[in-house]
């Protein structure tokens, strides 16, 4: 059984048929061939699959595909571009960041949200809105590094 | 069709869109140069310049390195060493590593020899290139070579900048034909040299700068494509499905509980059961829903409490004292005081950030295989066993995967999807779940590590004796070019062959007898086993150190000697003791009473921590600062303090930041990380059941001193500094609080547990 669902992805509308019940990062990666959003866990434990639902950060790996359903869908390709880039982005590659970079969209699209709501976090206001995103590779201090220097603070 | 082994892999990584890739033959992919070459291409050997180093029309400079980066950026070292010994820029340099196509097996990512081993040959080859090509300028421009200067790949005679000649000009385009010298060994050792003295390090003008890596930018922008998002017309999604009991095989497998599924169907080869399906949506829901039922049922390992003690009453497979010096047992014997102590370190995952995933099409007379791995060479080399082709008809084409930190699940994704290709004649993309991810990937070893000193009346040490003993590093070797080393290979008929090997610590204390040995046990189950060991970022290094480390601080303490004053007494090694000062002096240690007479009885204490390691050249120490809070017994390492010495410094940032990851990782691994199980079964199969750092528990700051050694050899900093760690942070918990915790994970529970009893 699969529906039509129209999704807005990086500003783009687009259409698809699918289980209704798939979850939004299958409906990225295997029907829009939008890989940005990765299979970290499946289990909204990790944050690799991470965009913005409406400004939101939000685990797709658990989100069922039609409950987006004309919302504004947002990846770490919608965050800005080499042209022109989220502060973020800037930060994260004046700060050099990843290692492996698979956990990228956890981390980017949750402090992206923070730092729209809070333009100036505290360190703790940081870590606390990066709770449970993971990163293997053991990045974290370039990662507050970074969040600290997109938000024009010196880090 | 498509080969990017004709384009530079920075082009390659940075094609945007869908990663879609044609098929390859492995023969056809051999040419490095991107066009019809004059004079053939000679054989991708190791003797042959031009396995090395290519000069393409436009002068840019091609570098084939036979190791590979997981994200520190050893491949921007590798360039800078190039770009120094052929005299052009750095951004003219392209790295590429990686593809069994185009580079030679120099061991892929392993003990973090990119720079120490990897980067001789690669220096070696370079300024051959460069010799060869100053030859060619001088008969080209009439004048005696070393009359000649080079500057960006530009030859010109000195005094006269008019007459010069480009690299591009001298040979762009065409293959060297040049032998070099090679010791006929793969792997690590490989090494290769021609004629040509590499330069001095006075005259490195790359080497030495803080080039940051190109890569990290497509990364932020998620332009850069991943094993994950490799893409093959035609190809099959596969899932494997993991026995529920460990040691127990399929019995009957049900394919009508995948009916509703369409297009789903069953492949099963011996042990081995997977579904694989059009969409990848409906693979995962058809492993779900299969229904298999497995037999017989099975208790192959011991209650997870009963560990330590099955352990220690297990029988020996092999042994080793590779430290012997003088009559321990004598000077034991002999001593006014004997202290002892053993420490515990558990069974921890590589708990990758992504399940492992390997695309692979293989036809009947050649198969491609496109993997995470850090070493594809080794994965060529297993898929061709597995699949009975010979090494030369399989190419292993590496893309970014989902971190990889030594022997994870990469190469046995790389064997299913292998197997399931040849069985489906189709292209198959395997990912794993979370739960084959953390439950079913070789596992670092369990061990107990016991310590005994003997001091006399005034307190020296007379005798210092070091035993660990647990499972062996290596059930499965450190890569899958065996199938009997990985999962699709001990389903399907290859049985396992562990390999007895341990290790001791490696540090410069220098007692009149000292022995340091090692006793291995055998494994827990001898078939596919979710507690299979095998490497592990700085394999036994962690485990082996946290326990040397935290009893030079027990002896100190028992001596009523200052934790650095003490290790600097018997370390005589200038080198090593101005590593522990340098840590020292960083931290501002200053000496007094251990532990910490002021700490004070409110709710948080405070303790400092001292640790010194060494690892194949490279010396690490550590002070950790930490804060213990009384009632919830949470352990906060809130500040480190790092001194690093590996020889010659290649890039200062990216060996800071690859400290700080390292220590980040060493961190989780001591507070955190321990793999659960019962009987029957790995019990750690998520975040949840297999907890990490969260970034609450990442410190408040680290420092690193680094210690440059220009005129030494460049050495090993991927995992060093991991090893240090876990000591530094038990010895400042001591400090803290007078209590000594000596088993791994440290969590709450023990440290409320240990201060109950202190």
């Amino acid at each position: 059984m699969t529906e039509r669902i129209t999704l807005i992805v990086d500003g783009k509308s687009t259409e698809l048929s699918a289980d209704p019940a798939m979850p939004l990062l299958y409906a990225l990666r295997s029907e829009l061939g939008l890989d940005n959003p990765k299979f970290g866990c499946g289990l909204a434990q990790c944050g690799a699959c991470t965009v913005q639902v409406d400004g939101r950060p939000t685990r797709s790996c658990v989100t069922p595909v039609t409950s987006v359903r004309g919302k504004k869908v947002t990846t770490l390709n919608g965050l800005g571009t080499a042209d022109r880039p989220h502060p973020l982005q800037t930060a994260y590659i004046a700060e050099q960041v990843p290692q492996c970079g698979y956990c990228l969209s956890g981390w980017m699209l949750t402090a992206a949200a923070l730092l729209r709501d809070t333009p100036k976090p505290s360190d703790t206001q940081i870590r606390q809105a990066l709770a449970g995103v993971k990163c293997r590779c053991g990045t974290h201090m370039a990662i507050l590094r970074a969040v600290k220097r997109a938000a024009g603070s010196k880090a | 069709m498509t080969s990017h082994a004709h384009c530079s892999r920075r082009d390659f990584l940075r094609a945007g869109g869908a990663l879609v890739v044609g098929v390859m033959l492995p023969g056809a992919a051999r040419t490095a140069l991107g066009q019809t070459p004059v004079g053939g291409k000679p054989p991708l050997t190791p003797d042959e310049l031009d396995s090395w180093i290519a000069v393409l029309p436009d002068g840019r400079v091609r570098a084939f390195f036979g190791k590979m980066d997981m994200g520190q950026g050893v491949d921007v070292a590798i360039g800078q060493i190039v770009a120094d010994e052929l005299d052009v820029a750095f951004e003219r340099v392209d790295v590429v590593m990686g593809d069994t196509a185009v580079t030679c097996n120099q061991g892929g990512a392993s003990g973090s020899t990119a720079i120490q081993n990897g980067g001789v040959t690669l220096r070696f080859a370079a300024a051959e290139a460069r010799r060869v090509l100053l030859e060619r300028a001088s008969q080209k421009l009439g004048t005696p070579a070393d009359k000649l200067v080079v500057r960006d790949g530009v030859v010109s005679v000195i005094g006269a900048p008019d007459r010069a000649v480009t690299y591009g000009d001298l040979i762009g385009g065409q293959f060297f034909q040049l032998k070099l010298e090679w010791n006929k060994r793969y792997g690590n050792p490989l090494l290769a040299k021609g004629q040509a003295l590499p330069k001095k390090p006075s005259e490195y003008r790359v080497v030495g700068h803080s080039i940051p890596q190109g890569i990290v930018a497509d990364k932020v922008y998620g332009k850069l494509k991943y094993v994950t998002d490799v893409r093959v017309d035609g190809m099959l999604h596969a899932r494997v499905l993991r026995p529920p009991t460990a040691g127990c095989g399929p019995v009957s497998v049900d394919e009508a509980s995948i009916g509703s599924i369409v297009g789903a169907r069953v492949i099963r080869e011996k042990e081995l059961v997977a579904v694989v399906a059009e969409r990848e949506w409906d693979a995962v829901r058809a492993a779900r829903a299969l229904k298999v039922t497995w037999a017989p049922p099975c208790t192959p390992f011991p209650a997870m409490e009963a560990l330590y003690d099955h352990i220690r009453q297990a029988g020996v497979t092999g042994r080793e004292a590779p430290v012997s010096k003088g009559d321990v047992e004598a000077a034991l014997t002999g001593a006014h005081r004997v202290i002892e102590a053993e420490y515990q370190w558990p069974f921890q995952s590589h708990a990758s950030m992504g399940p492992a995933c390997a695309v692979a099409d293989v036809r009947a007379d050649h198969a491609t295989v496109w993997t995470g791995t850090q070493k594809p060479h080794f994965a060529r080399d297993g898929v061709a066993k597995l699949i009975g082709l010979p090494s030369e008809k399989v190419r292993a084409s590496w893309v970014p995967g989902p971190g990889s930190y030594g022997r994870n699940d990469a190469g046995d994704a790389a064997l299913d999807a292998a197997l399931l290709s040849k069985l489906t004649g189709k292209p198959v993309r395997v990912q794993y779940m979370r739960d084959e991810a953390t439950g079913w990937d070789p596992k670092g070893p369990a061990g107990i590590y016991r310590g005994r000193a003997g001091l006399d009346a005034q307190g020296n040490v007379v005798a210092y004796d070091f035993l660990a003993k647990g499972f062996t590093r290596q059930d499965v070797a450190t890569n899958e070019g065996d199938p009997k080393d990985t999962l699709a290979g001990q389903l399907t008929g290859y049985p396992p062959k562990p390999t007895v090997i341990f290790q001791v610590p490696a540090e410069a204390y220098e007692f009149a007898n000292k022995r340091c040995g090692w006793e291995c046990i055998p494994p827990l189950l001898d078939r596919a086993s979710p507690l299979r060991t095998g490497h592990l970022r700085d394999p036994l290094g962690p485990e082996t150190h946290f326990a040397s480390e935290s009893f030079i601080d027990e002896i100190a303490h028992a001596t009523g000697a200052d934790p650095v004053a003490f290790r600097l007494k018997y370390v005589k090694n200038p080198r090593h003791a101005a590593v522990i000062q340098a840590a020292a002096d960083k931290a501002g240690w200053s000496k007094r009473p251990y532990p910490n007479p002021s700490r004070g009885k409110g709710n948080v204490m405070l303790g400092r921590g001292f640790s010194y390691t060494e690892r194949n050249g490279t010396i690490v120490a550590v002070v950790a600062e930490v804060e213990v809070d009384r009632r919830s017994g949470r352990v906060w390492a809130k500040r480190f303090t790092v001194a690093h010495d590996c020889g010659l410094i290649i890039n200062p940032r990216g060996l800071e930041l690859a400290i700080e990851g390292n220590v980040v990782m060493a961190l989780s691994r001591t507070l955190f990380e321990e793999v659960k199980f019962d009987r029957e079964r790995v019990l750690s199969v998520d975040w949840t059941s297999y907890p990490i750092l969260e970034i609450q528990d990442a410190p408040e700051r680290i420092d690193v001193v680094l210690i440059n050694q220009p005129d030494l050899p460049a050495t090993g900093a991927g995992e060093p500094s991991t090893r240090t760690v876990p000591a530094a942070i038990a010895n400042a918990l001591f400090d803290a609080t007078g209590a000594r915790i000596r088993r791994v994970p440290i969590t709450p529970e023990r440290v409320r547990a240990a201060l109950a009893r202190a």
